[in-house]
């Protein structure tokens, strides 16, 4: 038995197996701790009622059992489709959203490599794939996720819809851009594009996280996936004050559970992603049994746990910022991406190639990397406050047919205090 | 277009941003810190079922979050009873003449009682309808109907909604602990709950 999973082949089927099982519950309990977290920013208690069926005689679990239920509920409700909906997209679209997020778990190194019968030989790779080109799988698979959304918008013959879906594929295209360079600064400092050995570079020799070198490249990283998962504050395709639902308003039932998941599971993928790029993936200083030599079953389940909780710690940070800030309105996402984040990131990639010519990702030491990493992040910094400060502020919006206050009589400015009485 | 006069200048609003401001992080950083702090205060939820605000008067108010203003609070109704058990209700209709909602009928019949000419036979509020508004309770001459602190009201039924004289007697019964009946404006009905209130009497001693 053992002997059948030394079998790269059949050992990625059960960890597919495992895996799908372990994201779908984790995506379940994405939307319970989003809505938990929702309520305790909101000095509520969130959902805290549904047990598991009224089993273990009607205690309620503390509200776990919720997920459950919303899945339940998803299952029964009718399944409606529009009568002047484009019927075969209507239904794929969905069901293309999910796979295409889905997918991305191929590549993700989840535990490094592991020696099932513990004869010092490693027998397979914790890892559903491995191909060359993990990277720049992960990225296309990635910017794939729009066409779920705007095939999705298009197919429910809706306006709001289509507004929607619009808003995501230019959003999507635009911040494409930033991501590819922010990503471009890790390939350049590991010299890598698989994802294997973009997670031992920054462990072996003078290897260390990728954050500390670049923070600002992370940073970057992280606001476009934010972008590209429609999380807000760059939920432009939902929308739900201006669009209803945004591309999904005329989705309902399962299809829609899909959508949902898919934001999940892609939230779920790319939190993967940026840990694997930037966090280390599952490897973290000082705990034994995370190393790259222990491949123990015992240290792979150690490894897979330790990129779990990093992962939920990413997904907590999209939840929190999700219940904090505002949305963009498009005009200020379409500027924030193309006169803030596209510079920044080419900056960044100048300072990768600047410290690839001088050598510093090859060498033994860890504080080079530090050093050049941190000071050129410090100056790219430097340049985009100095930038901000320099040109005069945006003028958007209504404010824009306004004249400037200086062509205005003094008598007309009224303190803030007494503006209900001014006319 | 808009022209010159139609714009008044908020002196705050056309404040230029500072750097920090257009830059975004910072405040966006406060914005954050702001969520995290609220994630580890008190909750302010009161586990209905199992938790409610407790009804008092409203002398006794401490908390309004966990105790409930039972002198203003209006929930179901209840009918009165004076101080010799009797419904205090004289069937004068203003409440249901006052009712925006149509939601109270009265069936008036001669009074079994030599202190008052009529009294109601029938008196039913239908529930479903009434919208709480209180102004039975404020047109009531001899303060007879008054609604009460209870909320959770709840049937299976709509006719088990609509409560009869005797349902709302038995909810006075319930509340007259907590919200004693207040004693009524109009004190010249013998007999309805005035401070000095003798036995009833027949008519003809009256002067």
């Amino acid at each position: 038995m053992l002997d059948l999973l030394k079998n790269q082949l059949l050992f990625s089927g059960l960890l597919i197996a495992v895996l799908m099982g372990a994201i779908n519950l984790g995506v379940a309990y994405c939307t319970f701790y989003e809505r938990k977290i929702s309520a305790w920013i909101q000095n509520r208690e969130g959902p805290n009622r549904v047990g598991f069926f009224g089993l273990f005689w009607g205690f309620h679990f503390w509200g776990y059992g919720q997920p459950m239920a919303d899945g339940l509920k998803f299952l029964l409700k009718e399944e409606m489709i529009p009568d002047k909906a484009d019927k075969p997209l209507y239904v794929m679209a969905p069901a293309i959203s999910f796979i295409v997020s889905t997918i991305g778990i191929a590549v993700i190194p989840w535990g490094g490599y592991l020696d099932i019968d513990a004869d010092g030989i490693v027998d397979v790779a914790c890892q559903v794939a491995n191909p060359d080109i993990g990277l720049l799988y992960v990225l296309g698979v990635g910017s794939l996720g729009v066409y779920g959304v705007v095939l999705g918008a298009w197919a429910s013959n809706n306006k709001y819809s289509l507004f929607g879906g619009i808003r995501a594929a230019a959003q999507m295209l635009s911040y494409e851009i930033p991501l590819g360079l922010a990503i471009l600064v890790v390939v350049l400092s590991c010299g890598e594009v698989r994802l294997e050995n973009i997670v031992r570079a920054q462990i072996e020799g003078g290897g260390t996280w990728n954050v500390f070198v670049h923070p600002l490249a992370f940073f970057l990283l992280f606001v476009t996936q934010l972008a590209e998962t429609n999380r807000a504050p760059f939920d432009m395709a939902e929308s739900e004050q201006e669009l209803v639902g945004g591309f999904h308003t005329e989705y309902g039932a399962l299809k829609f559970a899909l959508f949902f998941l898919s934001e999940y599971t892609h939230m779920i993928i790319n939190s993967a992603f940026l840990c694997v790029l930037f966090l280390g993936g599952w490897h973290f200083p000082w705990i034994p049994g995370l190393g790259l030599e222990d491949t123990a079953w015992w240290a792979v389940l150690a490894k897979m746990a330790m990129l779990g909780t990093k992962i939920a710690g990413c997904v907590f940070v999209y939840m929190w910022i999700r219940w904090t800030l505002p949305r963009f309105r498009f005009d200020q996402l379409m500027r924030l991406a193309w006169k803030g984040l596209i510079p920044t990131g080419l900056g960044l990639v100048a300072l990768a190639v600047v410290m690839t010519y001088f050598g510093i990702p090859g060498s033994e030491s860890v504080w080079p990397k530090l050093i050049w990493g941190l000071g050129g992040n410090a100056a790219v910094l430097f340049m985009v406050v100095l930038v901000v400060g320099m040109s005069p502020a945006g003028v958007t919006g209504r404010q824009a047919n306004m004249p400037p206050i200086s062509l205005l009589s003094p008598a007309k400015r009224v303190p803030r205090a007494d503006q209900g009485t001014a006319n | 277009m808009i022209t010159e006069d139609d714009i008044i200048i908020v002196d705050d609003m056309r404040r230029d941003m500072s750097l920090t401001e257009r830059f975004y992080l910072p405040q966006i950083a406060q914005g954050l810190s702001v969520t995290l702090r609220r994630m580890f205060t008190k909750r302010v939820t009161l586990q209905y079922p199992e938790m409610r605000r407790e009804p008092k008067l409203e002398g006794d108010l401490t908390d309004p979050h966990s105790q409930l203003n039972a002198s203003r609070y209006r929930g179901v109704h209840r009918l009165n009873r004076d101080p010799d058990g009797r419904v205090a209700c004289v069937a004068c209709f203003m409440c249901e003449t006052a009712c925006p909602a149509h939601c109270i009928h009265i069936d008036a019949a001669e009074s079994p009682w030599p202190d008052r000419e009529k009294y109601p036979a029938k008196f039913d509020i239908d529930e479903l309808r009434c919208i709480y508004c209180g102004m039975c309770e404020e047109a009531c001459p001899v303060d007879a109907i008054e609604l009460t602190y209870e909320y959770d009201l709840v049937g299976n039924t709509r006719n088990e909604m609509i409560f009869d004289k005797g349902k709302l007697l038995e909810v006075f019964d319930e509340t007259c602990q907590i919200k004693p009946r207040r004693n009524p404006r109009i004190t010249g009905y013998a007999g309805t709950g005035s401070p000095d209130h003798q036995p009833a009497r027949p008519t003809g001693e009256q002067h």
